[in-house]
């Protein structure tokens, strides 16, 4: 006879509270495993706390995305955004789906060539873009978005410097409804700047404005917005070829698509109030499609969507140094995660999973990070099962921001591991040493001997 | 090692503890020890009974076995060992 | 008469000391000559006492909360229309009911009907929009402030004087007559119910409310007027009576006919010693005292399923005034083995 399949004994004892009007239950079930690897064992191999990335949530998540705008519109393109995740591996699975980069420093800049993304499909974002970046720049043909005029005047020197015609795009920002409106990047559209700076482009004949582009804001929690956008930038594209015959190649429409995590102080999950990929590409396209802008001329479209793109992907992985009481007679528990690495705690309301199976019971609980240091705070107040010193936490939807904003403060920052699509892991980045810091710092020889 | 006497355990997996007036549910597999529990199998007919019928290895099973009977300790579903 | 087999899906069976309307609204329909009623009651816990009443429900199903997400949502709900053949599902609560409005889409391609508010007049009259609202549809509101975190609290000391009300985004109310006393609510009520909290003037007065239902272009088809005349502690009435103002009709129909407001509504209003009225509160759903209303001869549920359904509903004209309810609460006895089911296999 053939056996059956096997299922861990289980057991738990039925919670029947009085019925309130829902309290923020949590999710209760533990997270065991990532893509079928153990999360035990991944801590055991690598150590706590450590980075996973989920490469195939990657790959499945760019797909949808790009599946909602190439069903909606003829030419799409996603360009990386570096700085929302700049490891060398986790850029090379953008890239390898066909993703060009988008960087906002000559450090970015550079990963991207190191990674051996042609320079024409790196696009240079940002208001520091040094000359010597923006000569290197256009000699590789990459794609320059002018920030400001101060940035426009140098690449007219350089254009007649180098006897070459930049390949540029002006940012332009804009009012769309939301707030805050942000105005610093870029050429105003309503007072008529961003026109401005398109007449001495076209008029000046020094460099060749190739595309449009505007970045309207962050964590955008409803679409329309990126409607109104896409067509104040569509406005101008019609606007250039009424009055120079030019079209522009592209209208990149930035990034700021929400992921699905939950920001401070909502009560339903970002998982029910972010718009998904199809909404925001609605949005867009319907921008685009329904413009002045003939069939024949529709730009290429860029996305610079970061965030929405590798938040899912990621998890970290922790566990529980001790549980205290405080003064106020609230439980807290103190994990060896803390701000340093989850930068991004200061906004979300970050889901905390236990990685093993737990009790029902739950208490309110703060939840702490190891850094002496008062605002080391994961999550204020949360209902939380009771771990055990040494119990390991999984926290999901970490992907973006977090392996680029982190802080080396207090202590050293940890090993970040891939899962490929084989369920196989693989080390994309060691953990710091004394060493590496020690390496950088030099101490004047008279700083050398103290007696204490 | 031993069941309580006076626990009732239904086929769907819930168990009554009359003596707490807690109230448990279980999966499949848990029912089906705490029944072999029940009919006062020991420990090794129970890994026999388990192993046989289900594709585990008995290292494992003896590694969630061992788990499960802690969680039934902690529930006081268990008579106090000898 | 030939009667209208229905299936309706209920929430808020919570009939509790802080009741949910889900128990009375089905009592309505219970006594509806136009039906012939299968009910399905969706519980969120265990020992909801509406489970448990089998005169009131035909079936019970646990469905996941609402901060677990419309996808969970979806899939139980799917789940249970492949048995059951849902018409029409009248949610309870207020704190599902942005889940239910962003899925109606879904439900109505699995053929279960709903009579919701839109976003935008759910989104519009919250609490924290409560000026915004007053200012757009001229109508009396007090003086509140969203508060998101505690060094806002001291801001507020020019614009207010205490008491006043510290009240949750969906629910919880308090008084506070001090500083100190604010932030102690707006940690208890922040843990439960998110931010924002929002800090209310006290308007003096009696509470009154209404109970009405709005077809969604402007008419009122029902509304009755009532005066909490016991209130818990919990601020829920305990005994009530159907009221002849006038001046409450008047604001109810500018309200519904102002918004195009399209379901159920509770309106709270404080009357001051002036005799104006003002609007605390405009919760978006059917209040749990609504059974007050269908004796008083206004069945304000069966008119919302009959709306659901697409049916032409005449507005009530009239309504017993003086009509009188008082509150009781009963041990209802269960049988151990229907707690099991539902525990087990989330159904009964």
């Amino acid at each position: 006879m053939e056996k059956q399949p096997f299922e861990r004994p289980f057991i738990k004892k039925l919670h029947s509270g009085m019925p309130g009007k829902f309290g923020m239950k949590m999710d209760f079930d533990p997270i065991t495993e990532i893509d079928g690897i153990n999360v035990k064992d991944l801590i055991g191999e690598y150590g706590s706390p450590v980075f996973i990335l989920s490469e195939k949530t990657i790959r499945k998540t760019l797909n949808t995305a790009k599946r909602a705008f190439t069903t909606r519109y003829p030419k799409v393109r996603f360009s990386w955004s570096y700085k929302t995740n700049y490891l060398d591996a986790v850029c090379n699975i953008y890239h390898q789906e066909g993703s060009w980069a988008e960087v906002v420093s000559g450090f970015e800049y550079d990963k991207a060539l190191s990674n051996g993304v042609d320079g024409k499909y790196i696009i240079f974002n940002g208001p520091d873009k040094s000359a010597e970046y923006l000569e290197k720049a256009i000699q590789k043909n990459s794609l320059i978005h002018i920030d400001h005029f101060d940035e426009m005047y140098m690449l007219n020197e350089l254009s007649d410097k180098l006897n070459k015609k930049p390949k540029v795009a002006i940012r332009v920002n804009m009012d769309t409804g939301i707030y805050p409106k942000w105005d610093r990047f870029g050429f105003n559209y309503e007072n008529g700047e961003a026109w401005d700076a398109i007449n001495r482009i076209m008029i000046g004949k020094k460099l060749d404005l190739v595309g449009l582009h505007t970045h309207i804001g962050t964590f955008l929690l409803a679409a329309n917005p990126y409607k109104i956008a896409a067509g104040k930038l569509a406005d101008l594209a019609v606007n250039i070829e009424n009055k120079y015959n030019h079209n522009i190649k592209y209208i990149d429409m930035g990034g700021g698509f929400a992921s699905r995590n939950t920001l401070k102080g909502a009560f339903l999950p970002g998982t029910d109030t972010v718009p998904d990929f199809d909404d925001y590409a609605e949005a867009i396209t319907s921008g685009l499609i329904n413009s002045q802008i003939k069939p024949d001329n529709l730009p290429l479209l860029i996305l610079e969507t970061g965030r929405a793109l590798i938040d899912d992907a990621g998890y970290l992985l922790g566990t529980v140094l001790a549980n205290k009481r405080l003064a106020d007679g609230r439980r807290s528990t103190i994990l060896d995660i803390g701000i340093n690495l989850l930068f991004t705690s200061f906004w979300y309301e970050h889901i905390i999973t236990p990685a093993q199976p737990f009790s029902h019971h739950t208490e309110e609980t703060a939840i702490y990070g190891p850094l002496c240091m008062n605002i080391d705070v994961l999550r204020e107040n949360v209902d939380f099962p009771l771990l055990k010193k040494n119990d390991h936490v999984v926290i999901k939807r970490i992907g973006a921001y977090n392996m680029t904003q982190w802080l080396q403060f207090i202590t050293l920052r940890p090993r970040i591991v891939l899962i490929d699509e084989k369920g196989k892991s693989h080390l994309i980045r060691k953990n710091e040493t004394l060493e590496v810091f020690k390496s950088l710092e030099k101490t004047p020889e008279y700083l050398n001997n103290f007696k204490l | 090692m031993k069941l309580k006497k006076n626990i009732a355990v239904s086929d769907s997996g819930f168990i009554f503890d009359p003596n707490s007036g807690d109230s448990f549910s279980m999966n499949p597999v848990g029912t089906e020890i705490v029944n072999l529990l029940k009919q006062e199998k020991d420990s090794d007919k129970i890994h026999d009974a388990m192993t046989k019928k289900y594709d585990v290895p008995p290292d494992e099973f003896n590694k969630y076995y061992l788990d499960f009977i802690q969680t039934l300790k902690q529930f006081n579903l268990m008579e106090n060992d000898d | 008469m030939n009667k209208l087999k229905v299936t309706i899906a209920v929430t808020g069976l919570n009939n509790t000391d802080n009741p949910g309307p889900g128990v009375p609204v089905i009592r309505s329909l219970r006594e509806s000559e136009a039906f012939d009623l299968r009910i399905i009651g969706l519980a969120y816990e265990t020992l909801e006492p509406g489970i448990y009443m089998h005169n009131i429900v035909d079936k019970v199903y646990q469905v996941p909360y609402p901060s677990e997400g419309s996808g969970d949502l979806i899939k139980r709900l799917k789940y249970i229309q492949e048995r059951e053949k849902i018409d029409v599902l009248i949610p309870n609560f207020d704190a599902e009911l942005y889940t239910f409005m962003k899925s109606s889409a879904r439900l109505h391609e699995m053929g279960i009907k709903t009579f919701l508010p839109t976003i935008t007049q759910l989104e519009e009259r919250h609490k924290s929009e409560l000026p915004a609202f007053g200012k757009k549809y001229g109508v009396n509101v007090p003086k509140s402030k969203p508060v998101l975190k505690h060094s806002d609290i001291g801001k507020i000391r020019d614009d207010f004087e205490f008491p006043v009300m510290v009240k949750g985004k969906f629910y919880d109310a308090y008084y506070a007559f001090n500083e100190e006393q604010i932030h102690m609510h707006f940690n208890k009520i922040s843990a439960k119910w998110g931010l924002p909290v929002i800090i209310q003037e006290f308007i003096k007065g009696t509470e009154v409310n209404v109970v009405a239902l709005g077809d969604g272009k402007g008419n009122t088809i029902g509304a009755v007027p009532m005066r909490k005349q016991y209130i818990t502690d919990k601020g829920k009435a305990w005994g009530g009576i159907t009221l002849d103002n006038k001046e409450m009709l008047d604001l109810t129909h500018k309200i519904i006919g102002s918004t195009n407001w399209r379901g159920g509504m509770e309106l709270e209003l404080i009357k001051t010693s002036k005799n104006e009225l003002y609007v605390i509160e405009i919760n978006p759903r059917i209040p749990a005292w609504v059974y007050l209303a269908v004796s008083a001869g206004q069945n304000i549920p069966e008119a919302l399923v009959k709306l659901a359904l697409g049916e032409e509903v005449k507005p009530f004209d009239k309504y017993q005034i003086g009509r009188m309810f008082v509150r009781y609460s009963y041990d209802l006895m269960v049988d151990l083995k229907d707690f099991e089911k539902l525990s087990t296999t989330g159904e009964l």
